[in-house]
């Protein structure tokens, strides 16, 4: 009798976990799961979980002000960035710019000022990738402070802050109404195959007029 | 002591044909260096960028040529086989002036002296943003976690025992031909529209890795990170992931080629070539995108209303006629062949036309060889070149009745500051020398 219990309870077990991967969401039954892939730790997690998102998940604990970034910029970001993140040669302008002035028939000014719509893309970004070459270097306290520095020099925090995960992620930054989704395509032509054009058509642009182009092709 | 007399004698016969060879081989390599030095300006011109010979002998020579008489290398000289010194200069080229350094930069392809609708590994457009790291396979590790029944863990030997799957699509940088907005710029098609690329992928269905770690209902995005000294990173939508996207290691048969994410990178099919992460190493499972740098700083095209558009990533109908151009001149009148390259990453090319007079009137093109989806294709057009100048253009439709538009079309609608998503109508202007130019026609 007891056998017969536990018998219909691993029928009853099967059957449930039969109707589940089959309610799984996908519209084809999936196939079943190969078992390949070794189960990840919480502890080997963390140690790869670097990003950030808007919300502020992903900032870590730490805490850092505007002085000690100048400090830390002054080290490790200048000589690309230029002193007053103004950018040097080819190096992007850290600062610069408002959002307004991206409407504009001249060249804009896309820095973290004018463009970028997030707070925590700076932290996510300096954290994974800068310095450049030196990747991945700088202590959670440091990251605070290098992005309570530039968001200082771009005037969206006064010099005095102190930034840690919960001030970041209320700040608001200047563009961040800036995007939109807009669904491709936004442009339609036609494919006409006969006198497509009002007359007759004329060369309004020459590369060889600007000769910028490598061994002088 | 009966088995040693043949063995010696086999020893010094080898030894002896083996000299001989040597000798011979000698010969026929100084002759060749011979030739190949006098061949040199031409050889120096082409590595330049510029004319190489064109190739186009006809005299039958008295004597019987080297390579006719003398033993060429045997196997095996060169285990990993290069091509032809004749062909030297079909490699990839980089423009300095645009990026502050060459580990944050790009390298373009040469279409113009390509055949067919795969890209060559050693020949494959080049975009890193750190640098090509050098990674042991060995000790490479995907983690694939956050909104799953259970984060894994895979090693390249558990990828590589999983069903596979093998697509030919291309790889096109969301910024081809972003020199090009304001006007013709640069004059080469390897230079206009060198960022894009064409492979065999082979790999594991991503949809295949998020089954093993099962993904939870709330499950809408998936951060994609590079074990690169840039980490890039890009926020791809699950329902992307489950339909075609490949977690690849192979490129035309064999392993990733370092520069395009060696051992492992993701495959997003017809979507711009940044998203196409290489050198993964995290795949993590959220219900909102993440915002990185790389889809709100970058690649977001900006509108003349100073709003950007974000999260554009299909990359749009295009195509470029890649003989004649700036690289190549037409080397006669009369009969010639109009050759290029057309593509969607919206699906299949459906048809080319291709104008000789800047777009007025128009000629159907052939499509040559195979029609895949989100992959490179063939046309051609045979034509009578009378010597008089002509502006020549390309235009594609594709399955979805997408036609690619005039670069006015697209100023009119996104002015000249978006950078990205340039799939404009190329003009070559075909002058009495043969010679052609990149030009904008009004």
């Amino acid at each position: 009798m007891f056998r017969l219990v536990k018998l219909a309870a691993v029928i009853a077990t099967v059957t449930i976990a039969v109707t589940v991967t089959a309610m799984s969401g996908f519209a084809i039954p999936s196939p079943p799961r190969l078992g390949i892939g070794e189960l990840a730790t919480p502890a080997e997690i963390a140690r790869w979980d670097i990003d950030i998102r808007p919300d502020g998940k992903g900032l870590p604990e730490g805490r850092g002000d505007v002085q000690q970034g100048d400090e830390i910029f002054a080290e490790r970001c200048a000589y690309c960035h230029g002193d007053f993140a103004e950018g040097l040669g080819n190096y992007p302008a850290l600062v610069g710019g408002e959002p307004k002035e991206l409407k504009t028939d001249q060249r804009p000014e896309k820095t973290i000022g004018s463009f970028w719509p997030y707070a925590s893309t700076l932290f996510d970004y300096i954290r994974r990738a800068m310095p450049f070459g030196d990747a991945q270097s700088l202590s959670a306290d440091e990251t605070y402070a290098l992005v309570a520095f530039l968001l200082s020099m771009n005037d969206i925090i006064p010099e005095d802050s102190v930034l840690d995960a919960e001030s970041l992620a209320a700040i608001t930054m200047p563009n961040e109404d800036g995007f939109y989704f807009d669904p491709q395509p936004d442009v339609a032509n036609f494919p006409c195959m006969r006198d497509c054009t009002a007359g007759l058509v004329e060369i309004v642009s020459f590369a060889l007029i600007l000769n910028v182009t490598p061994d002088g092709l | 002591m009966v088995g040693t007399a043949p063995r010696a004698f086999s020893t010094s016969m080898q030894e002896e044909l083996a000299s001989a060879y040597e000798s011979s081989r000698r010969t026929a390599m100084d002759r060749r260096r011979f030739l190949l030095g006098g061949a040199g300006a031409a050889v120096a011109m082409g590595s330049a960028g510029l004319a190489v010979s064109p190739a186009n002998a006809t005299i039958i020579p008295q004597e019987i040529p080297d390579w006719s008489r003398y033993l060429g290398d045997g196997v095996n000289a060169n285990p990993y086989g290069i091509p032809s010194p004749f062909e030297e200069h079909v490699v990839r080229r980089a423009v300095d002036w645009l990026t502050p350094t060459a580990e944050s930069s790009v390298s373009f392809s040469p279409l113009q002296d390509m055949h067919g609708i795969l890209t060559p590994n050693g020949l494959h457009f080049e975009r890193h943003h750190g640098g090509v790291p050098e990674i042991d396979p060995g000790e490479h590790v995907l983690l694939l976690h956050g909104l799953v029944e259970r984060p894994l863990k895979f090693s390249m030997a558990d990828l590589l025992r999983m069903p596979a799957v093998n697509r030919i699509h291309f790889v096109e940088c969301a910024a081809n031909t972003g020199m090009e907005w304001r006007g013709a710029q640069l004059n080469g098609v390897q230079y206009t529209h060198g960022m894009i690329s064409s492979s065999e992928w082979t790999g594991v269905a991503l949809s295949t890795l998020l089954r093993e770690a099962g993904l939870r209902d709330t499950a809408k995005w998936i951060l994609i990170e590079g074990a690169d000294a840039a980490a890039l990173s890009r926020s791809l939508p699950v329902a992307k992931a489950l339909d075609d996207c490949i977690v690849a290691y192979a490129q035309n048969g064999e392993m990733l080629r370092p520069e395009q994410g060696y051992p492992v990178r993701l495959m997003v099919p017809g979507w711009e070539g940044n998203i196409n992460v290489k050198w993964l190493r995290r795949l993590e499972v959220g219900d909102q995108p993440w915002h990185m740098r790389e889809e709100t700083s970058k690649y977001t095209d900006l509108m003349p209303n100073g709003k950007a558009r974000q999260f554009t990533w299909v990359m749009e109908a295009k195509s470029v006629i890649t003989s004649p151009c700036p690289e190549k001149r037409l080397l006669s009148k009369g009969r010639n062949v109009i050759r290029g390259l057309a593509w969607s990453g919206a699906g299949k090319v459906s048809r080319v036309d291709v104008s000789l007079d800047g777009g007025r009137n128009w000629r159907r093109a052939s499509l040559d060889g195979l029609v895949l989806s989100k992959s490179l294709t063939r046309f051609s057009l045979p034509w009578e070149w009378n010597g008089r100048p002509m502006l020549l253009q390309s235009r594609v439709t594709d399955e979805s009745g997408y036609t690619q538009p005039t670069i006015g079309q697209l100023r009119e609608v996104r002015g000249e500051w978006s950078i990205y998503h340039n799939n404009a109508i190329q003009s070559w202007h075909l002058k009495q020398d043969g010679v052609s130019e990149n030009v904008q026609v009004g």
